[in-house]
């Protein structure tokens, strides 16, 4: 379903990813972690066309989008949903007006079937009566809710997650990975999720890929990245700051 | 030598960064009216800049024009007095306000009030990554950002212009006849004898360009933001600086173009 192939990416001098390949299964949740400026963001904006590659493939169902123009690109990420780090709300518009944003932009559907989608949708990431609040008057897991519910508004078939438990309390964490899982088995959509959160990690991924200078280094199920004798994934996963990861 | 150098080197790399962001510029501008006329038109938006652009700028437009239309009529005044043609304070003031200091004025308080609010909103939708969630949503920023607020910027700024040359006059009138003695038919017969309609059209073609340029600096500057606080702060400031300038040197090709 999505494929990148020899993905490169520089910003100035800078190299951030330096030959992706990894193929995402269809219906799982994978988790891409690494360390905090490690490339994971800008690996997630390639897979939705927010960045193209200067070198390689973002082929997603057989499309290659890094060279489709902006009204093909538009098509694509009808497929997509996608949660961001700050949820990303519109400050100017209400809770139900951010949710029901993408079914006013691509469907027909009439004000009254638009509400009872927005309730629904709410709903489902245990959100009520909320509709009429503003973005600036929720807590950050409330927001992270919101921007859930308006990321599987248009039921996509791909949701991208970057970083959804940053910033949280750990029962918080809990109940967004909690509502992540069941999420994706409600709407049984294909989940990329990015973080650096140890115990979000294993509680959500059905695969796990560790980028790391660049590179994925190791992809694999929760067990085999625990069984992995990669110093630099064993370090990663432990915490530690001895080991081959350089820190500064 | 280096020195000399390096002082060159600086000068070029600034002229080719301006040279650089005025072709940006030109591109939003190609943008936005590639997208102005593609449907859904997205009224309410529309609407909501219009507000926020035109009404509730008036009250600093009928304070900056009344006091302008003020003391154009003192100066006036002071100086006509000299050569006995006090009654030419009327037209004096009607003149400046209408093809000059109306516009003029008119889109520099828009500039600081609605333009900086234009770079700063912007900005912060941004950092926050709201821009991005648009295209996430296949969902163009450009139609649903900037296009309604050059469109409010273009159509306002010549409206409160209209509000600024109306009570500038008023306030050339107000100083003239009750404070200097100056005789109100008098007054009110050479503002209607050497003004024209063409001065206060020309005066409101220029509002509209200085409208434009003021909201697309200012969504320009916004939606190019980067780097947090600091980089919105950055923003807004470098649009009212730069929509400021661009008015007042536009100004002049306008006028020598117009009149």
């Amino acid at each position: 379903m999505i494929k990148l192939v020899d993905i490169h990416k520089s910003f100035g001098k800078q190299k951030v990813l330096d030959g992706i390949n990894i193929e995402i299964e269809a219906g799982k949740t994978t988790v891409i972690i690494g360390r905090s400026g490690g490339g994971k963001s800008v690996l997630l904006k390639h897979i939705i066309g927010l960045l193209k590659p200067d070198r390689g493939q973002v082929l997603v169902d057989g499309t290659d989008i890094a060279k489709l123009g902006d009204r093909a690109l538009n098509e694509i990420r009808k497929k997509f949903g996608m949660l961001f780090q700050e949820a990303a709300l519109f400050d100017s518009m209400t809770v139900g007006e951010n949710v029901a944003f993408p079914l006013r932009e691509h469907t027909r559907m009439k004000e009254k079937e638009i509400r009872e989608t927005v309730a629904d949708r709410l709903r489902s990431v245990g959100l009520t009566g909320v509709e009429g609040k503003m973005p600036a008057e929720l807590s950050g897991g409330m927001r992270k809710r919101v921007g859930l519910a308006r990321a599987v508004a248009m039921r996509p078939q791909i949701v991208l997650f970057d970083e959804p438990t940053t910033g949280l309390d750990p029962v918080m964490t809990e109940a967004i990975n909690r509502l992540i899982i069941d999420t994706q088995k409600r709407y049984n959509f294909t989940c990329v999720v990015i973080s650096h959160d140890i115990q979000s990690i294993f509680a959500i991924g059905d695969r796990i890929a560790m980028l790391y200078e660049g590179k994925i280094i190791e992809y694999g199920t929760p067990e085999e990245l625990r069984a992995s004798r990669n110093p630099v994934t064993v370090q990663f996963l432990s915490g530690s700051a001895d080991g081959p990861i350089r820190i500064l | 030598m280096n020195r000399v150098s390096g002082v060159f080197d600086r000068l070029g790399r600034a002229v080719l960064e301006n040279i650089e962001e005025m072709g940006k510029i030109l591109l939003l501008f190609i943008s936005v009216l590639a997208w102005m006329f593609r449907p859904p038109l997205k009224l309410r938006n529309i609407f909501k800049q219009m507000e926020f652009v035109g009404v509730k700028s008036i009250f600093v437009v009928v304070l900056t024009g009344t006091f302008t239309g003020m003391v154009m009529a003192l100066q006036g005044y002071y100086g006509f007095r000299m050569f006995s043609a006090e009654s030419l304070v009327g037209a004096t003031v009607a003149l400046g306000m209408t093809r000059e200091l109306g516009p003029v004025l008119t889109s520099l308080m828009v500039t600081a009030r609605a333009g900086s609010a234009m770079a700063a909103e912007l900005g912060t939708m941004r950092v926050t990554e709201q821009i991005d969630a648009l295209y996430v949503m296949a969902a163009n920023p450009v139609k649903h950002l900037i296009v309604p607020r050059v469109i409010a910027g273009v159509l306002m700024v010549p409206m409160l212009t209209v509000v600024s040359d109306f009570v500038g006059i008023l306030g050339g009138y107000f100083v003239g006849v009750h404070v200097l003695g100056i005789n109100s038919g008098v007054f009110v017969k050479n503002i209607t004898r050497i003004v024209d309609l063409e001065d206060i059209y020309n005066g409101l073609v220029k509002a509209a360009c200085f409208g434009l340029i003021l909201s697309l600096i200012g969504c320009y500057k916004g939606f190019n933001a980067r780097g947090g606080a600091e980089g919105v702060g950055r923003a807004t400031t470098e649009a009212v600086v730069l929509a400021s300038i661009t008015i007042l040197i536009s100004d002049y090709f306008l006028t020598a173009v117009m009149f």
